[in-house]
């Protein structure tokens, strides 16, 4: 397939802090491109650059063959861009809004009329079209924002952080049509610090970590080397800081990690056999209330890879959102 | 066409949404007409004081037009981030600026007219040359805009910019020879009168109004153009610098 975007050893620092290291990857026309990575990983820095917000220190961006950094307007005819905050015009309604976006690309009356008809509808949003968006429920405004990114159907799509914050029914419309879009044609550029929803939607998959990428693949590829993996969840009464070394002492073939208070994970090439594990924990006094067989999923992955617990990344990035 | 199609929706949109709205006519009109009065009570003089008060009046309701709104909605949009939405759309700076600043300039000019209309019904405004008048209160509208523009890019709250607005706006009403000559001003004081773009728009007023200016007519439209070229650029500038990052 032919790549729609090149990015080229991209940096960017602010001031002491570099937000983005040598980052190089390409996406295909069509594909939906999953960016990965905690918060503060240079995702929103990254999608800056792609989009002309931000200018980038060294490195290239070709979109569509435009050089963007050179020529942003002449690239931003083809983008979409759905940035981490519904940032639309509060005092608008909702129709107001898609026609106002749909006029700031150039669209006559008639055809941004049609279009935002269209996508109110498309995104159930019809009955609240002339209520003013201020009013909107946070899944409104995500499903508004998305469809306001649209208006001008953009060749591709940049979608900033699109379900956070939002119920999970609306999540899983959002995810239902932004896999639609994708299946039309559009090419998608997706950051998410949500892995379940990278896994389910994205054909690859670029880590970020830090300002640089760990690594591009595809969700399969990246858990080809994962299938034979064993993992073991345990919850149990007690869990303290030595723990995990004693557990390694006793099975040097096990990896063992502490991911959230008094859970224990498990993982190895062979067959973990439980008994042992159970007469461990019973020789310390330490009870097991579940233990659990766990499948292997791209988050298994992205802890391998980043060396980062995913649910301390969930953690980080609520509190800062919260903040 | 399709730059000018973005640039007709935010134009309109701005106007609706801040420009029309009732508290833009307390900080656009009320307060000036308020001024002025406070000002006419005080000099103690009769109706025929009006032609050589409204060139204040008109100037302070330009400048209260157009930076009462624009240094707040500006920066207002910026918070709320609604404003990236106009800068990742596909139309140059240089015309998202002159749209985002046409609706201050169109309302202030419509501000300075009031005055004048109120005038009218109570002196002759036989002997005012309206050739010269029109212009200058678009040239101070654009410049007074401009300044608002040039406040909205450093600041990044919204109560910055209100006050701000006012370091600027204050000192101008009596530095700018509205209501008192330039020339009674401390000699020390003048060089700040002539660093301000009103002091050549508020000339071009009395001169058109009273005929009692005291520069050159084309030498203040010169002044007056370049400081609108100035703090458009300066505004520019700022924001490739500071929000394009």
């Amino acid at each position: 397939m032919e790549p729609i975007i090149n990015v080229h050893s991209l940096s960017k620092s602010f001031g002491e802090v570099q937000a983005v290291r040598g980052v190089t990857f390409s996406v295909s026309r069509g594909e939906l491109f999953g960016f990965l990575g905690p918060n503060g990983a240079g995702k929103t820095t990254t999608i800056n650059m792609l989009t002309g917000l931000a200018r980038p220190d060294r490195g290239s961006i070709s979109i569509a063959g435009i050089d963007c950094p050179r020529n942003p307007k002449a690239a931003q005819h083809l983008m979409g861009i759905v940035p981490d905050e519904s940032n639309l015009y509060p005092e608008l309604t909702g129709f107001q809004n898609l026609s106002f976006c749909g006029a700031l690309y150039g669209m006559k009356k008639t055809e941004r009329v049609e279009r935002a008809r269209e996508l109110l509808e498309r995104f159930g949003l019809t009955e609240a079209a002339d209520r003013k968006f201020a009013g909107y429920s946070k899944g409104m405004k995500r499903k508004l924002t998305i469809a306001a990114g649209i208006i001008h159907s953009p060749e591709i799509l940049f979608l900033d952080e699109p379900t956070s914050g939002i119920d999970v029914a609306s999540a899983r419309q959002l995810r239902r049509l932004i896999a639609e879009l994708n299946q039309a044609g559009t090419t998608i550029f997706l950051t998410t610090h949500y892995i379940e929803e990278a896994e389910r939607l994205c054909s690859r998959i670029a880590f970020i970590v830090s300002g640089g990428i760990r690594t591009i693949d595809t969700v399969e590829h990246l858990m080809s080397g994962y299938e034979d993996r064993q993992i073991m969840h345990f919850e149990v009464s007690s869990v303290d800081d030595t723990l995990c070394a004693e557990l390694g002492t006793e099975f040097p073939r096990f990896d063992c990690r502490t991911d959230s208070r008094n859970r224990i994970c498990i993982e190895s090439s062979e067959t973990i056999a439980v008994g042992q594990i159970v007469r461990f924990f019973e020789d310390r006094g330490i009870d097991i209330y579940e233990a659990r067989k766990i499948r292997p999923s791209l988050e298994d992955v992205f802890v391998q890879v980043t060396g980062i617990e995913a649910g301390a990344m969930h953690e980080v990035q609520e509190k800062s959102r919260q903040r | 066409m399709k730059q000018w199609i973005a640039f007709w929706n935010i134009l309109t949109k701005d106007m609706r949404s801040y420009y029309l709205k009732p508290p833009n006519i307390s900080w656009g009109l009320v307060f000036p007409l308020a001024w002025t009065a406070a000002f006419f009570v005080r000099s103690g003089s009769g109706l025929e004081s009006v032609s050589s008060i409204l060139p204040g009046v008109m100037g302070v309701s330009v400048l209260f037009g157009t930076t009462s709104m624009l240094a707040v909605t500006v920066t207002f949009e910026k918070k709320g981030r609604s404003f990236e939405r106009l800068l990742l759309a596909p139309i140059s700076l240089e015309l998202l600026m002159l749209a985002k600043t046409a609706g201050a300039i169109l309302f202030g000019t419509a501000n300075a007219f009031v005055p004048v209309l109120i005038a009218s019904f109570i002196t002759d405004l036989g002997g005012v040359r309206w050739g010269s008048l029109v212009p200058v209160v678009t040239l101070i509208a654009v410049s007074s805009t401009f300044l608002g523009l040039f406040i909205a890019v450093s600041v990044s709250e919204v109560f910055e910019a209100q006050t701000f607005s006012n370091f600027f706006r204050f000192p101008m009403i009596f530095l700018c020879g509205l209501f008192v000559p330039v020339a009674a001003l401390p000699i020390w004081l003048r060089p700040l009168s002539y660093a301000l773009p009103l002091t050549y728009g508020a000339d071009i007023l009395h001169r058109s109004i009273s005929g009692s200016g005291t520069m050159p007519t084309a030498l203040n439209f010169a002044a007056l153009s370049a400081f609108c070229v100035l703090l458009f650029a300066v505004s520019l500038r700022n924001i490739r610098r500071y929000w394009i990052l």
